[in-house]
């Protein structure tokens, strides 16, 4: 009993911080008065129940954190799921590659779909430079602007269709990660993460302040979508078209379908270049750089070209997907580049358990799918992005997937728990 | 001369807005070794916690009682958030992935911008000048060089704060354990700092500081919305790590530097660009100086 009343007393505690903290903001409202003066209103209801609400939850964690400390971690159950890996990774694919083609399967399906996709890619190229070569990189998005602003541009000025663009942008990408990767050598940890933040930064603000190139914050608008062997997906269907070609009645679901199937392949790719990279020296340089950056110059590891490729190769498939994203759209401007793009593609690969390239999949699925699923939720769904966020990563720190299966080993590769990994510091 | 003098005025009165945020960034860094993303927007709740007193308090004092009374609410209630923030947010994941805390602040960060634009509404909020008038320095055919009572104003209050402040770290027990912790926090438990309540006090104090820079920066522009934070946080942390990360005096001449390159940028070449400036300016200096101006050069033992 006594452990309620103490219980109770916590709560009561925590609901009167909550009153403080909520006071100004929920129980008071700014307004404007006729006179465009600044008036106050109050709605002491909204007030009370979000102080109770806290009340309730916080006392639903007490009970929670009670039960908890009760029972021990099961390493087997983190075990087994690690197993399981091995055939969720394939029944996922399978499931990914025939979801198009599954009669009854409404577009807005399909077109999440890409969306998602292209985080996943987002969030493998992202995994190459964060969880296997540990360089911190808060400013990806300034690669993604690259490789989009590059489709763009170049199919305006000159003409140039999507596959003959698609290197190209992955080209330009990976120079300007090596460009943006050498003043940054030297740094570590969090001074790492300041510069590619201020380069991300300095990359969106030159391209919205750019106007006679990049038509500023208008952005770019009637990009062409990608064709099929030279055919495109016009709704018109005439010969020359897809529809025309293979005399089938054009929909606006077989552009949907083949830009879900190209970007299937660029994520593919990118996660198969990853998995190979990792067995081969240069993936090995990257994940001893990680784990220790002097023991890796000790051993005779050439720090600037591992750092460099990390940034480069990462870039690259920034660019791809940046690439693919203005085909995609059709209309770019620098809104789509914002802080929040690289943060919330950073999120995705911690929230997979950074270095896992099923987990990544698992967030991107979670952080995007769920947020578009809520699209009725309008001002509130940043809100509950925020709050999940913090309440994942509270709750389980390593991310989704937090085993993993060595890369090298002497004997027999056991799975380990991502602790023994190390973070990086760049 | 005369412009450029107005220009060093803008410059310091800005900077030092962006010295008390760093103050903030820098102390948590110091302390916890993460970047508290979520600092920029305590700001932002600082600012609009000043906008609504003053609202409130509208007709009912004398200007420089309802100016104070929106400094100390604001310092305080950032303080609770601060310390509310550090409770759920970062202190369940210290000791664990060093990513971790990051992205929850990130999301908290996301949070309180959100918090507050769904609370207060997305639009602008403007108040009248509250302190008009100034003096006159100078007067070169035709152009004046004035400097306003409010920037005599926000330079005083900083001066203050940050002197209340520097009392704090280094006279008070308090600041004898918040530096113990800083430079070892096992050490420092072991020989009885309670390190918790130390890092929460940091908190307290960090938070407190970016919510007196929050109704400065009301004052200063007299227009704020919920995504200020989000610039001003950069900025400040930018400086932070320009001063060198860690170093409390060093935040404060980050600050500085910060507010004078943003000044001088606007003032002789464009206003467009002026980010751009800091952070190139920032890049230039870390390439040469990897621990900023007056950080510490970090020994690595293996």
């Amino acid at each position: 009993m006594s452990q309620l009343t103490a219980n109770l007393k916590d709560c009561a505690a925590v609901a009167f911080v909550a009153l403080l903290l909520f006071g100004p903001f929920l129980g008071l409202q700014l307004g404007d008065n006729n006179a465009g003066n600044l008036t106050l209103s109050t709605r002491p209801e909204l007030l009370a129940i979000a102080v109770g609400l806290t009340f309730a939850a916080r006392f639903l964690l007490l009970l929670w954190h009670e039960r908890r400390s009760r029972r021990k971690p099961n390493m087997r159950v983190a075990a087994a799921v690690a197993k399981s890996g091995k055939f969720v990774g394939p029944v996922l694919l399978v499931a990914v590659v025939l979801m198009p083609i599954i009669p009854g399967v409404e577009n807005s399906y399909i077109d999440l779909g890409v969306l998602i996709m292209t985080y996943v890619m987002l969030g493998w190229g992202l995994n190459i430079v964060v969880g296997l070569a540990g360089l911190l990189d808060l400013g990806y998005v300034a690669f993604y602007a690259v490789g989009a602003y590059s489709y763009a541009l170049l199919s305006q000025n000159f003409g140039l269709g999507f596959w003959e663009c698609l290197p190209l942008c992955g080209i330009l990408a990976a120079a300007w990660g090596i460009f943006l990767g050498f003043p940054v050598l030297r740094l570590r940890g969090d001074y790492l993460a300041i510069v590619t933040l201020a380069f991300g930064e300095i990359i969106r603000l030159v391209i919205t302040n750019w106007v006679a190139l990049t038509g500023g914050p208008n952005g770019i608008d009637s990009i062409p979508h990608p064709s099929f062997f030279g055919l495109t997906f016009d709704m018109a269907g005439g010969p020359g078209t897809f529809a025309g070609f293979f005399n089938v009645t054009p929909t606006p679901g077989q552009r949907t379908t083949y830009l879900y199937y190209i970007i299937l392949a660029l994520a593919l790719l990118t996660n198969w270049v990853t998995l190979r990279l990792r067995r081969q020296p240069l993936g090995r340089a990257w994940e001893a750089l990680r784990e220790d950056e002097i023991a890796c110059r000790s051993l005779g590891i050439n720090l600037r070209n591992t750092k460099l490729t990390a940034f480069a190769i990462g870039a690259m498939f920034g660019g791809f997907a940046g690439c693919f994203f203005a085909t995609r759209e059709s209309f770019i401007s620098p809104d789509s580049f914002t802080f929040i793009e690289s943060a919330t593609v950073l999120a995705i690969v911690v929230l997979g358990g950074a270095g896992s390239q099923l987990g990544i999949v698992l967030a991107a699925m979670v952080m995007i799918g769920v947020p578009e699923l809520l699209q009725s939720l309008q001002i509130y769904r940043m809100l509950i992005f925020g709050i999940a966020l913090v309440v994942i990563m509270v709750v389980r720190p390593r991310g989704f997937i937090s085993t993993r299966t060595p890369t090298v080993s002497l004997g027999k590769a056991k799975i380990i728990g991502a602790d023994m990994i190390s973070e990086g510091r760049g | 001369m005369a412009y450029a003098l107005q220009q060093l005025i803008n410059g310091i009165t800005l900077g030092m807005i962006y010295g008390l945020i760093a103050v903030g960034y820098t102390m948590v860094y110091g302390i916890i070794g993460m970047i508290n993303f979520a600092h920029g927007d305590v700001f932002m709740v600082g600012a609009f916690i000043g906008i609504i007193v003053l609202t409130a308090l509208t007709g009912f004092t004398s200007v420089p009682l309802g100016l104070l009374a929106a400094l100390i609410l604001s310092a305080a209630l950032c303080g609770l958030y601060g310390f509310s923030i550090e409770r759920v947010a970062y202190r369940p994941l210290r000791g664990s992935f060093r990513l971790a805390p990051l992205i929850s602040a990130i999301g908290m960060s996301i949070l309180l911008e959100n918090y507050v634009q769904t609370s207060q509404g997305a639009l602008e909020r403007a108040v009248p000048n509250l302190i008009p008038g100034g003096i006159t320095l100078m007067n070169e055919n035709g152009f004046i060089v004035q400097l306003t009572w409010m920037q005599m104003a926000i330079v005083v209050v900083t001066l203050v704060v940050l002197g209340i402040f520097t009392y704090i770290v280094t006279k008070t027990p308090l600041g004898r354990a918040m530096r113990a912790v800083e430079q070892d926090a096992k050490m420092a438990a072991l020989l009885g700092i309670d390190t918790n309540r130390t890092i929460s006090y940091t908190f307290i104090i960090g938070s407190a500081l970016a919510g007196v820079a929050g109704v400065m920066f009301l004052l200063y522009y007299g227009v704020i919305d919920f995504y200020i934070g989000f610039n001003a946080g950069i900025k400040a942390f930018t400086a932070a790590v320009l001063g060198g990360i860690g170093s409390l005096p060093g935040a404060v001449l980050g600050g500085l530097l910060i507010g004078l390159i943003e000044a001088f940028w606007s003032g002789y070449a464009t206003v467009a660009y002026k980010d751009v400036a800091v952070y190139s300016i920032l890049a230039i200096v870390l390439m040469f100086m990897p621990t900023g101006l007056l950080g510490r050069n970090e020994v690595e033992k293996v």
